[in-house]
């Protein structure tokens, strides 16, 4: 098992595993958003759920934290340790003639997701945090759409948002399929697989820019 | 035709390596790559120059020695050939041609174009191969049935001739492709799964050692495989691995 820990397999599978549990809390948190367009008192309702409830507070909440760290950390090294295995670097590399784009370009589109993260950690967590641990205002399950519509009033954070949302769907083409490949599973069922990525991986960025924008362009007026 | 060739000149393992540019006129499309090389070199000599030194054997697309990063790919611009395969035909009249050594840490370059792929030796020492007591007791191989499909399989994966084509075009010059085939032309056959579990281990380890980097699934090693292994090779060999790693 020691050797297990330190092998350029493990560090792929634990890639892998981190990459596919964000995939599941993305779409967990796509089917909540998508309340916020569709039914804004179903949103307040489960937003003040995930926000009061122990469970998903203080188990779930840290388990997440825990694995955007692992999967970017992990990336980072992986990144670093590849950059050294070629040693010298070519004068002519024709990567596109063998590989697409965005499989050789996970480190960027993975940085500018992660980019994202910080700014939108800042614009709703943070804020979430203070609401509840620092300022200790009451408990309030009607506020989260009003606060979601108002975030979106700047057109220079809808863009941010949506280009991210462009980049995250460049990362998760080929990040999704790509783990079970590094899991070990490479079967009859990898070309479903792959169809699937495909369709996830634009129809739930383009989900999530669709409320983006939807918010923008429809401010609650008082 | 005439080509305008730029090829890396490096004197040994611990000089300077650089680009430099030759004019060679009289290049026939029914040349070998190599045989292209060979007249430049008898030019070169002829001239009292050094010539270009470079890997070749069997020079027919077997032996796994000729080597080559072409114009940025590894083996040249054609698919499924190796260097020596690789004609002229594929070249145009005034044509630039960028003629590199494999790049790899674990592919330190000896002189000019010739690298040292013993890190591949060693990755196959750490077990790539069947322990049989050969004292005149050996069973004969076609003695055991096997599946066609497993057969067929293991045979596809043991046609890797280790020329390092797939760590060439990798961008993390990973050697998961070569490992993989090396492990699965034995995981696939009763044969193999004595020692199967010490087999993959000991492999993946010694690929790490020799300092390949990691397997980002671009598929381009796939690609520019001269031998055409595919990528499940590699699956298959972290099936593998995880599962001898967890049973200890």
């Amino acid at each position: 098992m020691s050797g297990l820990i330190k092998s350029s397999i493990a560090r792929k599978v634990v890639m892998a595993l981190s990459g596919l549990f964000l995939v599941v809390f993305l779409t967990q948190h796509f089917v909540i958003n998508i309340t916020s367009v569709i039914d804004p008192e179903t949103f307040n309702s489960w937003s003040h759920f995930m926000g009061y409830n122990p469970l998903v507070q203080f188990i779930l909440q840290p388990i997440l934290i825990a694995g955007v760290i692992i999967h970017f950390v992990m990336g980072f090294i992986l990144e670093i340790q590849n950059k050294n295995a070629r040693g010298v670097n070519y004068v002519k590399y024709k990567g596109g003639a063998n590989a697409p784009w965005v499989s050789r370009n996970m480190i960027y589109s993975g940085l500018v997701v992660l980019a994202f993260l910080v700014l939108h950690f800042y614009d709703f967590w943070v804020h979430e945090m203070a609401y509840k641990y620092v300022n200790f205002l009451p408990e309030d399950p009607t506020r989260y759409h009003e606060e979601t519509v108002v975030k979106f009033a700047p057109f220079w954070r809808t863009i941010l948002y949506v280009v991210s949302f462009g980049l995250l769907s460049l990362h998760l083409w080929h990040g999704f399929s790509s783990s079970f490949q590094s899991m070990g599973l490479n079967n009859k069922y990898s070309s479903a697989i792959k169809t699937f990525t495909k369709i996830f991986s634009v129809v739930i960025p383009l989900g999530f820019a669709f409320i983006a924008l939807y918010h923008h362009l429809n401010p609650i007026t008082h | 035709m005439k080509l305008y060739l730029k090829i890396w000149r490096q004197k040994d393992a611990n000089a300077n390596g650089q680009i430099v540019d030759y004019t060679l006129d009289g290049v026939e499309g029914d040349m070998s790559f190599l045989e292209m090389l060979d007249i430049l070199n008898e030019e070169l000599v002829s001239k009292g120059e050094e010539p270009v030194e470079f890997d070749h054997d069997c020079r027919e697309g077997i032996c796994g020695t000729c080597s080559l990063q072409i114009n940025g790919e590894p083996h040249g611009p054609d698919r499924l050939i190796t260097t020596c395969q690789l004609h002229m035909r594929k070249f145009n009249d005034g044509d630039t041609i960028v003629i590199e050594p494999f790049r790899a840490k674990a592919f330190p370059v000896i002189k000019d174009l010739i690298v040292d792929r013993s890190s591949f030796d060693r990755i196959q020492q750490a077990g790539g191969y069947i322990s049989v007591n050969t004292s005149g007791n050996t069973v004969d191989a076609n003695a055991i049935p096997i599946e066609k499909h497993a057969a067929d399989a293991a045979m596809d994966a043991a046609t890797c001739i280790g020329c390092g084509a797939c760590v060439a075009a990798c961008k993390n010059a990973s050697a998961m492709l070569f490992t993989s085939a090396k492990v699965s032309q034995f995981a696939l056959l009763p044969q193999g799964q004595v020692e199967a579990a010490d087999r993959v281990q000991n492999m993946v380890r010694q690929m790490d050692l020799e300092g390949f980097g990691n397997c980002t699934n671009t598929g381009a090693c796939e690609v520019e495989c001269p031998k055409g292994i595919s990528l499940e090779n590699i699956a298959r060999m972290n099936r593998e691995y995880l599962s001898a790693s967890v049973k200890g």
